[in-house]
């Protein structure tokens, strides 16, 4: 399959590529790694007239300690934040995700940013980002302003980034000497989760001192387990310590129903994935 | 049309391309090099995997404009200039790491990424590393067997690796 012609500018800058599309607007689509836009452009799901690639602008590359938080620059691929010693150390739960994104040729390629903007509800990033409690820094015409994670994710592919912006960076709080788990339920190889719960804890001797939880597909954005956080606050870090906050996971969700699982599945594996994630975060698993 | 240039299998190409023009198609259909295969056609199995940089990528998912400026290897480029076989195609041919063989072009090519970042890697190590690579044949058992045997990590029957 070919996509649709378009035309192609690749800027140096991210003040190029702005005004490319300023120039451009509704006709274009803006190209991270292309893991994602590339197969809808095959299936010509989407035509746009101009393509602009991201990919030559090398300040948009790269993870640096930026204090108290992470910088993970947006064309960062999937591999180079996985195999960042900064991320291992700081963010442990966005090593364990990536390890899990899709497979190794998609890593070389998919970006962290780019993932991040598709915003697919199945995505492997999105929980963990907001879990963490991530800050998405967007640039547009008139400057650059920062989304916390909670208000970055809209709905179904769309997020607070607006038309005429780019995700430039990813800031992710260091959540050092926090354990973290990724459990992500496939029946096949290869395939996008039915639900992911990404869980960070933080251990005070055997007492689970706070928590983090993301939800992967569990509604049309990733979603935050607040209930569940609270609820292991203090809580020891056991089987039945953890079971009974675990049992909130689905609270307040509306998840998908579709050929792979209905919602109600979907509630159940929420819960039964939480205590998963949070006993192996915990190391007790 | 967009003027792309970049050395593929050690040679230097330049050439006007479609910026719609996949890469996959751009070694097939421009520079003839049809070792390189399509398989599903929509990145998931794997079959037209190529080096990037170094680093492996399913062609039909990257733009030839995207490549502008970069190194490509295909599985062309593996054997050595005297037809030498490079020791992950000796190993799939020693192992009968194939049945149809449409697959293998991408396997060796993944495999190869796989060793140079992990040179023994264990069982579960290959078929992780090979996720993104489907045999539709599921002759997965001799495929990781020659991975085993490239990297000398191979237990049983076989001997251990010839390179």
């Amino acid at each position: 399959m070919i996509p649709a012609a378009f035309e192609y500018v690749a800027p140096t800058s991210v003040e190029e590529a702005l005004a490319a599309l300023a120039e451009h607007g509704d006709d274009a689509k803006v190209i991270a790694g292309g893991q994602s836009l590339l197969p809808v452009l095959r299936m010509r799901l989407n035509a746009p007239e101009w393509v602009i690639d991201l990919g030559r602008i090398d300040s948009l590359r790269g993870v640096r300690d930026g204090g108290d938080h992470l910088v993970i620059g947006a064309m960062t691929t999937h591999h180079d934040v996985g195999q960042d010693p900064l991320v291992h150390e700081h963010a442990l739960l966005v090593s364990k995700a990536i390890t899990h994104l899709a497979d190794a040729q998609v890593r070389h390629r998919g970006t962290f940013g780019g993932a991040l903007a598709h915003a697919d509800p199945a995505g492997d990033l999105g929980a963990p980002a907001r879990a963490l409690g991530a800050t998405f820094v967007v640039q547009g015409p008139g400057g650059t302003r920062e989304v916390p994670a909670d208000d970055f994710f809209v709905d179904l592919f769309e997020t607070a980034i607006s038309d005429d912006e780019i995700l430039t960076e990813v800031r992710v709080p260091k959540h050092t000497g926090w354990g973290a788990s990724y459990e992500k339920f496939v029946r096949i190889a290869h395939q996008w989760p039915i639900v992911a719960v990404a869980a960070a804890v933080r251990l005070d001797g055997d007492t689970i001192a706070e928590a983090r939880v993301g939800l992967t597909n569990m509604g049309s954005t990733p979603l935050r387990a607040a209930a569940v956080e609270q609820a292991l606050v203090g809580q020891p870090a056991t089987e039945e310590g953890v079971a009974a906050a675990a049992a909130l996971a689905a609270e307040g969700t509306n998840p998908p129903s579709d050929l792979n699982g209905d919602a109600d599945y979907r509630r159940h594996l929420a819960t039964v994935l939480t205590r998963r994630a949070v006993l192996s975060a915990a190391g007790r698993s | 049309m967009a003027r792309i240039n970049l050395t593929v299998d050690g040679q230097k190409v330049a050439d006007d391309v479609e910026p719609r023009m996949l890469l996959v198609h751009y070694l097939r259909e421009k520079l003839g090099k049809t070792g390189t295969v399509v398989g599903c056609d929509t990145s998931n199995c794997g079959a037209c995997t190529v080096h990037l940089n170094g680093r492996s990528v399913k062609s039909c998912n990257v733009l030839a404009v995207q490549a502008d400026g970069g190194e490509v290897t295909t599985i062309e480029g593996l054997a050595g200039e005297d037809g030498q076989l490079h020791k992950v195609q000796e190993a799939f041919r020693e192992c009968h790491g194939l049945q149809c063989g449409f697959c293998t072009p991408g396997m060796i090519m993944q495999t190869v990424d796989l060793l140079n970042e992990n040179p023994s890697p264990s069982e579960e190590a290959i078929r992780l590393g090979l996720e993104g690579n489907l045999c539709r044949c599921t002759g997965y058992h001799n495929i990781v067997r020659a991975v085993q045997h490239a990297a000398g990590t191979a237990t049983g029957t076989t001997e251990g690796a010839s390179a």
